[in-house]
């Protein structure tokens, strides 16, 4: 299932995702109640923009200045990928 | 070198509940539990080997009257917390307290939508009660996952247990059939649902998921004895779990007590570290070296790992043979003959009892 996602959307950690640091390898992971997902340096760039007040244009806007080449459209893609594995909400309107 | 990521802290034997499925051990040793200053030197080990999730669970992990500066602890240190728990004793005062101390996520267990059932499998009538504990962990903004073991008793009523959990406003619904080790395993044959009891509960999960879309998250944990092949157990033994019991015993999983000649070391002996990387019952079967026919050559070995280890032991009493579950298994006849037998729907539990603990 593809999650549906516009540019207006204010994307957030779900309530009871964490994200915190791995003191073993100094990685972004995002932590849930069933398990871990280590982020990569990129999407942990993403995703700790995504606080629910900046939409999907500001955050791939805020990361695209500190990264060269992130499109847009990668942005959206790990964006979906997080809503449909529940770790993300997008909050619309 | 693989590291563990979860460790589930079993506090405490006790609980007030007594159902029959239970997967706590039937019999346990007479020791005294770790105590507060104990389980922080064990934390702060746990966190310098890697483990990012801290479970407490139990029994009935309330009933530590410490259970508040073990999670101010925990999150101190950095882990996320869950607690797995009855919800026996968990008011809103107390569900504030722990929020405040830092818990992130509530599974809270419900038996049953309907109150004489949930009341007569959980052996006490605490069916109201956990309706008030869920309201309370909503209501201090606490993420709440209600687990729902499911059984030949209960499995016929998963759409009014999907409507249930959506009531109290759960995140999330787990619906997890029962695993047959501990009192589950001397129930077996009063808890097994029928094949076509199986079929329609997926039926019912699928309607349910289609109702509620994403205002509530349904997992469904399969019903491994209906399976061919068996589950990942622990994602690999001695992998990505570690489980202390109440008594400091350092578990690759929940149920591995009762493997004969394990060589299972406490934290009262010997620092977690030594114990994950080199304690006999971690390493017995850690990788695939352990393995014979057919798992060896097997090229589903690195999706399940052979399955459970206690599984095999406790239907062949050889800890090293394959899961009985899986079709490939020379035992598999074992779980056939077993779900052969699924007798009646009521028939007499053995309710689990309480450990008496000094």
């Amino acid at each position: 299932m593809t999650a549906a996602l516009l540019l207006t959307d204010r994307p957030q950690l779900r309530r009871g995702v964490r994200a915190a640091t791995d003191p073993l390898s100094d990685e972004t992971v995002l932590l849930f109640p069933e398990g871990v997902l280590i982020l990569n340096e990129t999407a942990a760039a993403v995703v700790r923009q995504c606080d629910g007040c900046l939409s999907v244009a500001e955050v791939a806007q805020a990361v695209g200045e500190v990264y060269d080449d992130v499109a847009v459209a990668d942005v959206m893609s790990l964006l979906r990928d997080l809503i449909a594995q529940k770790l993300l909400v997008a909050n619309r309107g | 070198m693989d590291r563990p990521l979860g460790l589930l802290a079993e506090l405490t034997y006790k609980c007030p509940l007594h159902c029959p499925y239970c997967s706590n051990p039937v019999a346990v040793p007479r020791a005294a539990e770790l105590t507060l200053h104990e389980w922080c030197r064990v934390l702060a080990e746990a966190r310098q080997l890697g483990v990012l999730q801290l479970h407490l669970t139990g029994g009935e992990p309330l009933v530590r009257p410490d259970l508040t500066p073990l999670i101010t602890q925990a999150r101190d240190l950095g882990f996320y917390v869950n607690l797995v728990t009855s919800g026996v004793g968990l008011d809103e005062r107390r569900a504030s307290e722990l929020a405040h101390a830092g818990l992130d996520h509530v599974q809270l267990s419900m038996q049953d939508a309907d109150r004489g059932a949930a009341d007569e499998i959980a052996g006490a009538r605490v069916f109201g009660h956990k309706l008030a504990a869920a309201r309370a962990v909503t209501a201090v903004e606490l993420p709440l996952t209600i687990n729902v073991v499911l059984h030949r008793g209960n499995i016929g009523r998963i759409g009014p247990i999907a409507d249930l959990a959506a009531a109290l406003s759960a995140d999330r619904l787990e619906l997890a059939h029962t695993q047959y080790y501990g009192w589950g395993l001397l129930n077996r044959s009063a808890l097994l649902p029928t094949r076509d009891q199986v079929v329609a509960a997926e039926h019912a999960v699928a309607h349910a998921r289609a109702t509620y879309g994403d205002t509530l998250e349904i997992l469904y944990v399969v019903a491994d004895y209906h399976e061919s092949y068996p589950k990942p157990c622990m994602h690999g033994w001695g992998r990505r779990h570690i489980v202390i019991a109440p008594d400091g015993r350092v578990l690759p999983c929940p149920a591995a007590a009762q493997i004969v000649g394990l060589g299972i070391e406490t934290v009262r002996e010997r620092p977690l570290n030594e114990i994950w990387h080199h304690s006999p019952a971690f390493t017995r079967f850690r990788g695939y070296g352990w393995m014979s026919e057919p798992c060896r050559s097997c090229a589903r070995k690195e999706i399940d790992f052979g399955g459970c280890r206690c599984q095999a032991f406790q239907l062949t009493g050889d800890a090293s043979r394959a899961d009985p579950v899986c079709q490939l298994s020379p035992d598999n006849h074992l779980v056939e003959a077993a779900l052969r037998v699924v007798g009646p729907p009521h028939q007499p539990l053995h309710p689990r009892s309480n450990p008496s603990v000094e």
